[in-house]
């Protein structure tokens, strides 16, 4: 099955609908592809009910041409304006293989949870704070369960009270920055009255729950799954029992299709100039893959995006400002959150760095470059390809993984065969 | 100042290998690279150890570089991943087999055990290749090693022989007896040797290299998908017999049961004045897709597995295929050890042996001269 848009729209988070909503507009009217390899629409926040806004956006409200690929999962580019996907068939069957061909695509592929490695952060039951939601929402029971929320950021709240609302018992919350950092930071927050609002509500709700501030997780241990958590407190080390560990040291940027489409990388994130072109032609890019920055952030440089694709440069300048302004915000959470220094010496040398290939590490530890430690130790080979290992080794080592192969995501090997022109694709990737 | 008594310049498996057996000789080694061991087509290739038999000379390097790996094999760390996996070559049609039945009695009378397969037993031996082939040629005593491993162990061993190893530091010059580095520090030293192989030509202007491409796939893991190096016997006439883009069925399993699939050749175009294009990774979508087609004709339910990762690697071609082994015949104290094409870690120690012969004026094992550098350069 071939596809052909002006604007092919990649992740329909917040910043890639509204990228979706703002080219929409344009008295070009422009045709507009939406792709997610999720079923619906929504991205990290807003996966069980987008805005309504966005419902009606694709039901075809500003009468022009747009749809959405569901489960659509961009593999690879095939030239400066065609990308491989693995997608479904109008049906419903698949996976099989589409080309998609654009004038302009936009990536908005988000973010991911940063694990940092400690001694037992392997065993079973050790998951991570967005996994575990997702595990939750797909059938996993936890009434009446044991858990301990732990890592960094506001993530650890929503993620504490979802469990809670699900009939866990969350014996503790612990966040690493120290109680002064988020003190300031919630100091800061009257400048922006949504985030604020947001925040109480979760404090509220959690009440009940002890928040622990300059807290976090150095061990957990059990025999064929987790058991206990050893939290480090100011200077006691306090033992847990539990049944879940949920861990999430905050957000990096999902970086890995922005690099298999040849955009340059710098210091884990995509390097855009101030209207979000990147490096690489026809490709722009918003939201968290630029940098971790929140919905907010998302929406806007959405928005810039989706207007610059359609040519409507100046409305794009004129988000500037605001989009500034959601920077701000986000270099606001950084600071307060960003993980200590005691984080990195958690693991010892023979803890897993890269779970896929179980490498040590000890093992990384010797190599200066990534890509030496890849080829040499193998970390990163597997089946991530780095995209957990990898921020794990540029946080512990300064490694750089700033480059990625195609596939962007593990796909049948007969897909490859559809890249090429002479291949039906839609049929069997492989007829000739 | 005098700092060593060989500077080899790049530590590719041919480099290192070749620091290794210096060493061994006595010889106060110094090795220069760019990066970092096996960061060149040593870290891209595919690490199948096998003898071919398109013309006696190739034969004897092949075979005593086969030799010398199973020597080394007890020394070897487990993360050289050293298999003695085995070729099986597969024969598709009655013309493929004939060519089968020639290499069989080529190797046989010269020594070298091999088995020809009735289909029956060519599916015994890999059940994952499609029924209907016409046979095969099972060659038991062919290896497979993790070649950008392998290259960092051998100059780990020069460097316990005494050997100084310099990495991250680029060749910018390259004079009689003297080596400079981009940081501006000099190196002198009677012999110089240059195993950079897709870059020795820029090394050493005026060398017949050409960069040929080639694309690899990897997919997870599926113990016991294949057991041997499998590789279509058209390969052969594909691979040498022409200019023109080609591919092959090529596959190797790994130690952890992901399946290497390969291969692709095309040449790097250049322009009337000779020069080739800037160095491009990216993939040919086409031909990686012709790759993949041919693959699964053998194997159909190679489709199937999961492909990780695509990438490019670039061989060091010579003119007729063999490599440049030997004193330059105009620049004296240079001597080169490049040209491996697709056969560089094959060949890497059986390379390093028939350097330290020539540099010592020993008379090497196997005659030296098809691989001789002044057979394309001409005489001094
Ligand atoms: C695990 C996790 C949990 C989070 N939970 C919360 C929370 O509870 N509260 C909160 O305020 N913030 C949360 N966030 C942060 C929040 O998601 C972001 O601030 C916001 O969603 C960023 O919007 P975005 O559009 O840039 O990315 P996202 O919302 O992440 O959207 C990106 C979309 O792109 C798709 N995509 C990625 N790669 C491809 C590809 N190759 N092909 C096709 N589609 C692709 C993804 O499936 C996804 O739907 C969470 C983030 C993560 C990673
Ligand atoms: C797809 C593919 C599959 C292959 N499969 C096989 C196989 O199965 N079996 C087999 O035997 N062979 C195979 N090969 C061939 C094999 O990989 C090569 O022949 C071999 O790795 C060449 O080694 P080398 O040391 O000559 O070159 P390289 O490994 O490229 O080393 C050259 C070194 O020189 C350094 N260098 C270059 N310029 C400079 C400079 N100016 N200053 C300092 N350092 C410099 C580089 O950094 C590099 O490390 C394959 C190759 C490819 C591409």
């Amino acid at each position: 099955m071939d596809h052909s848009c002006d604007i092919l729209i990649i992740g329909a988070g917040p910043a890639g609908l509204h990228a979706a909503r703002a080219a929409s507009r344009s008295t070009r009217r422009p045709s507009i592809l939406l792709v997610d390899e999720n079923p619906s629409i929504g991205g990290q926040i807003w996966r069980r009910g987008a805005p309504a806004w966005a419902g009606r956006l694709l039901a075809g409200a500003n009468a022009c041409s747009i749809s959405y690929l569901s489960s659509t999962t961009v593999l690879q580019r095939l030239g400066p304006r065609a990308v491989l996907a693995s997608t479904l068939t109008p049906s419903g069957r698949g996976p099989i293989a589409a080309r998609i061909t654009f004038d302009t695509v936009i990536l908005a592929t988000g973010a991911r949870e940063l694990f940092l490695p400690f001694p037992g952060w392997t065993l079973p039951g050790v998951v991570g704070a967005g996994g575990a939601q997702a595990l939750v929402k797909s059938g996993l029971d936890v009434t009446g369960k044991r858990m301990v929320v732990a890592g960094s950021g506001p993530l650890l709240l929503a993620v504490a009270g979802f469990l809670r609302s699900r009939g866990a018992l969350v014996a503790a919350i612990a966040e690493q920055a120290p109680p002064a950092a988020i003190r300031r930071f919630a100091l800061s927050l009257a400048g922006y009255p949504t985030k604020a609002f947001q925040g109480l509500m979760l404090r509220a709700r959690l009440a009940s729950v002890p928040y622990w501030t300059g807290a976090w997780p150095i061990r957990a241990t059990g025999t064929d799954r987790i058991e206990r958590v050893t939290i480090r407190r100011g200077d006691r080390d306090v033992e847990i029992p539990c049944d879940l560990l949920a861990c999430g040291f905050g957000l990096v940027p999902s970086i890995h299709l922005a690099a298999v489409m040849g955009c340059e990388i710098r210091d884990g994130r995509v390097v855009t100039d101030d209207l979000l072109t990147t490096t690489a032609p026809h490709v722009l890019c918003a939201g968290e893959a630029n940098g971790i920055g929140g919905v907010e952030c998302a929406a806007i440089e959405g928005e810039m995006a989706g207007l610059a694709a359609a040519g409507m440069i100046d409305p794009a300048r004129r988000l500037l400002p605001a989009r500034a302004r959601a920077r701000r915000f986000a270099a606001l959470l950084d600071s307060a959150f960003a993980p200590r220094s005691e984080l990195s010496s958690l693991a010892s040398p023979d803890t897993i760095l890269c779970r896929c290939e179980d490498v040590t590490t000890g093992e990384v530890k010797p190599y200066t470059t990534w890509r030496e430690a890849k080829i040499h130790a193998r970390c990163g080979m597997g089946s991530c390809q780095g995209r957990v290992c990898g921020p794990i080794a540029r946080y512990l080592f300064g490694l750089d993984p700033g480059d990625a192969r195609p596939p962007a995501a593990p796909v049948d090997v007969a897909f490859l065969a559809a890249a090429d022109p002479g291949a039906i694709p839609g049929e069997s990737p492989l007829s000739e | 100042m005098r700092t060593a008594d060989v500077i080899i310049i790049g530590a590719g498996i041919i480099g290192c290998a070749c620091a290794r057996r210096l060493s061994s000789d006595g010889l106060r080694v110094l090795v220069l690279d760019a990066a970092f061991p096996g960061a060149g087509a040593t870290a891209a290739g595919m690490g199948h150890i096998v003898v071919m038999d398109d013309s006696q000379a190739m034969f004897s390097l092949t075979l005593a570089s086969r030799e010398a790996w199973a020597r080394l094999a007890p020394d070897l760390p487990p993360r050289a991943e050293y298999a003695a996996a085995g070729t099986l070559w597969v024969a598709a049609d009655q013309e493929e087999l004939d060519a089968a039945g020639h290499k069989h009695a080529f190797l046989r009378e010269r020594g070298v055990k091999a088995e020809l397969l009735d289909p029956d037993s060519l599916r015994g031996a890999e059940p994952n290749l499609r029924p209907g082939l016409a046979g095969g040629l099972l060659v038991p005593d062919d290896l497979v090693v993790y070649p950008p491993t392998v290259a960092a162990w051998l100059l780990g061993q020069a460097v316990r022989l005494g050997a100084r190893a310099v990495m991250g530091s680029r060749v910018v010059r390259v004079e009689s007896g003297r080596v400079t580095i981009a940081d501006g520090s000099v190196f002198e030293s009677p012999a110089i040797v240059n195993a950079g192989g897709q870059w020795s030509q820029d090394l050493t202007p005026g060398l017949p290299i050409r960069r040929r491409k080639g694309h690899l796939v990897i997919t997870d893991r599926s113990p016991g998908f294949c057991r041997h190096q499998v590789i279509e016997l058209g390969y052969i006439k594909k691979a040498h017999a022409s200019d023109e883009d080609s591919v092959a069925f090529n596959i190797q399993p790994r130690p952890t049961g992901q399946v290497l699939i390969g291969s692709s050749r095309q040449f790097d175009p250049i322009d009337e004045r000779g020069h080739g294009r800037p160095l491009d990774h990216g993939i040919d979508h086409a031909i990686l897709a012709r790759m993949i087609r041919r693959a699964a004709e053998y194997m159909p339910t190679l489709a199937g597995l999961r492909a990780l990762r695509a990438w490019t690697g670039f061989r060091a071609a010579t003119p007729d295929s063999l490599p440049l082994i030997g004193p330059h015949p105009r620049i004296p104290g240079l001597w080169l050890a490049t040209g491996h094409e697709g056969l560089g870690v094959t060949n890497s120690l059986g390379t390093a042996d028939l350097l330290a012969d020539l540099m010592a004026a020993r008379t090497p094992t196997i005659p030296a001269e098809p691989y001789s550098p002044s057979r394309v350069l001409g005489d001094g």
